[in-house]
């Protein structure tokens, strides 16, 4: 174990997942050396995603082979501030990755565009329903971008991730039965939309019997065979169920790997360095600028890399940690509501209903794509009049069939014994005849829900442990208890035998234990107020402004929406600035 | 003037600084020019002189590399300007001869695993290029050459200078050596350009043809229905012919087929392995678009070595029946299982993504040595500047037995009109030791 010091670079990333290969794509295309930083290890289509290993469940989901290695780095998790919160040795409730590709090597694929009304959130609310309609403890607030300034970036994204779906408007002009509620696109999704399940087509005509309108989820999961702007290539999804939790073996899910690391590896000015375990931004004698970042590599020594420019982009709350740890900028406080760093984390809020059917009507469930199906946009965003409701935000409905696996199973009717044999009898009845639909719902930033270090716990470095507080409030139950009992009404127009209902009651504690999503965001907030956000619009630190920090960490508040198609265009928005404005003339790109 | 046609030709080809920034002739110390220079590098990528020069992980052309014989190993030789070690203290004519010949300037011989009977059709203004760039160009390296394991070239090299007199491309050949009016402009793509290219540095006899009894090419030019028309096994790949026989040939490409899968290793139908990886990976994709038309053009002028044989025809008997479920072929359970999700029930697979099996010229001959190859290695394709997704096929060895490879191999050979031989379980064992897994 020594300590090294490596040659200067221009640039160097932390984290080599979606955000640090988009921007280490663009950045190297300005020209600048690039030194990206993976915690993980190397990961590849081949031999991490080589059928038929990859399709090992008991390895990849029960053993966790592709998601952060807790025996080297965990987080502790408590409710409120008043709690002691402990280390977590399984996380269950969501699914952070490591290696090179991230998370974005394992997700399942839907691709989706934030809403315009979502982007200037608090703005549109106040004038709609009054400045006093959102509740207090709400601390949500616009991001400071537009869906204009925004929409080139989406263009991009789908184009890079080969994207699959159906447009409604392209330019103004109605083309096709996509989600009326879109914003306008400038042009369609370069992939046509994928075939649809049973399952999801059972949903989609009983949503549009009851009124509502269904459509085909956007998918980074390939319908054709397709070579995107970086020439990378995706071969077509075969629906083999085996998305989430697994690297994809027909280069058919979009991922870092597969999208932009084969075209990076051309470019000679770019060095990847896998299990390279970040511990610190380094900073000048002013903490005004970066200076480079201290690792610990695989062998153990201490290394620091020196750059021009510092690129953070780990899996979202992790930006956060590392701000932390590198004590940049104020750490949030909330007493008194003040500070940045840790602020606004927020998650998101989902409900589902399983019905169950005859032992005639089969809807296969093993079969599946993880961003593949069809979903009703009633009562997301603020797609409906929330007055009268007293909550904000809403809920996309879907059903999302990716592929029910043999030890993870499927859901089972209200009453099933949990072991023995009336369960296995529930099990032969159920799995092949059973719909899940969910209620993918929005999680409103609290300033109860916060992250900072913990002040007992050490990780294998002996850094603090990154302390999550997080509970369900009273807009996520009302939330949940509008959107559910509206999903309700297609699951009765579906006409099913049975119905098990899932939603988050009053009062009921954020559970740790099961499943819900991956999807967290906020820490280090975007805005146009150094007081209330952690980066500015372009993604820049407020603090030290060679220091971009990209992710869904930027987020205000939690989406409908799975974030990575918000995220990836928020990283080209990010690195146009860093192309055109900030590399000629480095420094603040909005005075604060 | 036909010089200077080629040599801008060159220049707009390989883009290097010094032509872009325009002409630039100058000399210093009475050396050649950069345009020279860079001449004789695109001529070496040409060449593929890297392919055996530069071993894996070695300095570029300072030899080193192993090369198996049935005899012994040889080791690759440093070509490096290096005086001591290299070949600094070389003239022209040294130079000139030993790719011509194979005789060194010692009087000995190089192994014929050195393609001087190919090279020996290289122009003069070729040679001096390729001179001045591995005299120039090139980063000297002092790395002493390996002694080979062949007891007998320890006693000198006579042997193999009686090879090349026996199977060289004969003497009037090597000494009067091409003229410019026989290479072919690069202005435009020609067939001419093509032979040249093809039959000289692009040595691609050397695997595509068959080899005689002294190891020697049994064919060196185009006018022999033998040229090209496919090789025996080397390292358990056989390459297939690129005459215009119809099954098992080129004769179903046009010009485009074959300039993509030169320039990409991936085209409309299939995709390249084995030895080919390295050729377009380390030579072809820096071809100019003319220089690989006019080797497709070329290769499109070979006759068919079979004028009689069968052409392909699609036969869909057996998508039809897995289409209805019917699996119950010799493999085709197997085929459905491990092979399908790519490669399609209907073997057409992917465009450029997955290749077709489905008339694949490599499925329609007698000898399934590439196919079981595949199947218990996977393979990789190169990942290159125009296409650089390194798309790999997993290796079965440890999936599927010697006796469901050879169910399955024997299915894809035989479906979909495929009219090649079926496959026996000793066939795939006697592969199994040496084929490696496809390296991660």
């Amino acid at each position: 174990m020594r300590d090294i010091t490596m040659k200067h670079t221009d640039a160097v990333i932390i984290g080599f997942g979606w955000t640090g290969a988009i921007m280490a794509k663009e950045l190297t295309e300005a020209g600048l050396k690039v030194v990206a930083l993976e915690r993980g290890p190397n990961r590849d289509t081949y031999p991490e995603g080589a059928y038929p290993s990859s399709i090992d469940e008991l390895t990849h989901n029960s053993r966790s082979e592709l998601f952060q290695r807790l025996a080297k780095t965990t987080l502790s998790i408590r409710y409120t501030a008043n709690d002691e919160a402990v280390p977590y040795r399984q996380l269950a409730a969501f699914l952070p990755g490591t290696g090179v590709g991230g998370a974005g090597l394992h997700w399942s694929g839907c691709h989706w565009r934030i809403t315009p009304e979502e982007l200037r959130l608090r703005s549109r609310y106040e004038e709609r329903y009054g400045k006093n309609f959102i509740p207090e403890d709400i601390t949500i607030q616009d991001w400071g971008v537009t869906y204009e300034e925004l929409e080139p970036h989406f263009t991009f994204a789908e184009k890079v991730f080969g994207t699959s779906g159906q447009a409604y408007k392209v330019n103004g002009e109605i083309v096709g039965a996509g989600n009326p509620f879109d914003a306008d696109r400038s042009t369609p999704f370069p992939l046509p939309p994928m075939k649809n399940t049973y399952s999801a087509t059972l949903f989609g005509k009983a949503a549009a019997e009851v009124g509502y309108h269904p459509f085909d989820i956007p998918s980074a999961n390939a319908s054709q065979a397709y070579t995107n702007p970086y020439g990378c290539q995706m071969g077509p999804c075969t629906f083999c169920g085996f998305c989430s939790g697994y690297a994809c073996y027909n280069y058919s899910k979009a991922s870092p790997n597969v999208n932009i690391l084969p075209a990076l590896r051309q470019v000679p000015h770019f060095e990847l360095r896998a299990e390279c375990d970040v511990v610190q931004i380094l900073t000048d004698s002013t903490g005004k600028k970066a200076t480079g970042v201290l690792y610990v590599d695989a062998a153990g020594n201490r290394v620091t890399q020196p750059a021009d420019l510092v690129i953070l982009g780990t899996f979202a709350y992790n930006n956060a940690y590392m701000l932390l740890l590198s004590k940049i900028g104020t750490p949030y406080d909330p007493s008194t509501g003040e500070g940045v760093i840790g602020k606004n984390f927020a998650y998101q809020n989902e409900n589902s209903i399983a019905t169950f059917f005859d032992d005639k009507t089969y809807t296969n469930p093993f079969i599946g794509a993880g961003g593949n199906g069809v979903a009703v946009d009633d009562f997301n965003s603020d797609h409906f009049d929330h007055g009268p409701l007293g909550f904000v935000g809403g809920a996309p409905f879907w059903v999302n069939q990716a592929g029910t696996k043999a030890i993870g199973g499927g859901p089972l009717p209200d009453g099933t014994p949990e072991w023995g044999s009336g369960w296995k009898k529930a099990v032969k009845e159920n799995f092949t005849h059973v719909v899940s639909m969910n209620a993918h719902g929005t999680n409103m930033s609290n300033r109860a829900n916060f992250l900072d270090l913990d002040p007992t716990y050490k990780d294998y470095l002996g850094r603090p442990l990154l302390r999550l507080t997080f509970d369900w409030h009273d807009n996520d139950y009302k939330m949940a208890a509008f959107t559910v009992d509206k999903m309700k009404k297609i699951a009765e127009a579906m006409n099913p035998k049975a119905m098990k209902v899932s939603v988050k009651k009053p009062g009921q504690h954020f559970d740790m234990t099961h499943y819900q999503t991956t999807h967290m965001g906020g820490g280090v907030i975007m805005g146009d107020n150094p007081k209330t956000s952690a980066v500015n619009r372009y993604l820049q630190s407020w603090d030290v402004s060679n220091l971009f920090v990209v992710g869904s960490s930027a987020f205000p508040q939690g989406l409908g929406y799975n974030p990575t198609g918000t995220v990836a265009a928020l990283t080209y928005w990010s690195a146009k600035a860093i192309r055109e404005t900030y590399l000629k003339n480095p420094g603040p790109l909005v005075q604060a | 003037m036909k010089l200077r046609h080629l040599l801008t030709g060159f220049a707009l080809a390989l883009s290097l600084p010094a032509f872009a920034h325009g002409a630039n002739a100058q000399t210093t110390n009475g050396s050649a020019d950069a345009a020279t220079i860079a001449q004789g590098q695109y001529l070496a990528r040409a060449g593929d002189c890297a392919a055996c020069h530069t071993a894996p992980g070695g300095k570029p052309f300072a030899g080193g590399l192993p090369i198996q014989t049935p005899f012994g190993k040889v080791f690759t030789s440093n070509i490096t300007p290096d005086a001591d070690t290299g070949i600094g203290n070389w003239s022209e004519q040294d130079f000139a001869r030993l790719m011509r010949t194979g005789v060194l300037p010692s009087g000995g011989a190089v192994l014929p695993a050195m393609p001087y009977p190919s090279y020996a059709r290289v122009s003069d203004a070729d040679m001096k290029a390729l001179y001045a760039y591995f005299h120039q160009g090139v980063q000297p390296v002092a790395q002493q050459n390996t002694p080979s394991t062949i007891p007998l070239l320890g006693i000198g090299r006579y042997p193999l200078r009686a090879w090349g007199w026996i199977f060289g491309p004969g003497a009037g050949v090597a000494e009067t050596s091409t003229t410019s009016a026989d290479i072919g402009g690069s202005d435009a793509p020609s067939v001419a350009r093509g032979e040249y290219l093809v039959e000289g540095l692009g040595h691609c006899g050397a695997c595509h043809t068959t080899r005689g009894i002294g190891m020697q090419e049994t064919a060196l030019t185009g006018t022999s229905p033998n040229y090209l028309a496919g090789g025996g096994a080397v390292d358990g790949w056989v390459a297939p012919s690129l005459r215009g026989d119809n099954a098992t040939g080129l004769g179903r490409w046009r010009e485009d087929d074959i300039v993509a899968l030169l320039k990409t290793g991936r085209n409309q139908h299939t995709a390249i392995f084995g030895g080919m990886n390295d050729v377009v990976a380390d030579s072809m994709q820096f071809m100019s678009d003319n220089d690989l038309h006019s080797i497709a053009k070329y290769l499109k002028s070979l006759p068919a070595q079979h004028a009689d044989a069968a052409s392909y025809t699609y036969d869909d008997t057996q998508s039809k029946a897995l289409f209805a479920g019917d699996a119950s072929a010799r493999g085709a359970q197997i085929y459905v299982d491990r092979c399908a999700a790519c490669h399609r029930t209907d073997g057409q697979g992917y465009a450029r993504t997955f290749p077709a099996l489905a008339g694949n010229p490599v499925l329609q001959t007698n000898d399934p040595t590439s196919i079981i190859h595949i199947v218990l290695s996977g393979s990789r394709l190169p990942g290159i500047a125009t296409a650089p997704s390194s798309l790999v096929m997993g290796p079965y060895a440890k999936v599927l037995n010697d006796q469901e490879i050879a169910d399955v191999v024997t299915f894809i050979q035989t479906s979909w009109g495929n009219k090649g031989s079926t496959v026996t379980a000793d066939q795939v064992k006697a592969m199994r030791n040496t084929a490696t897994p496809v390296s991660p």
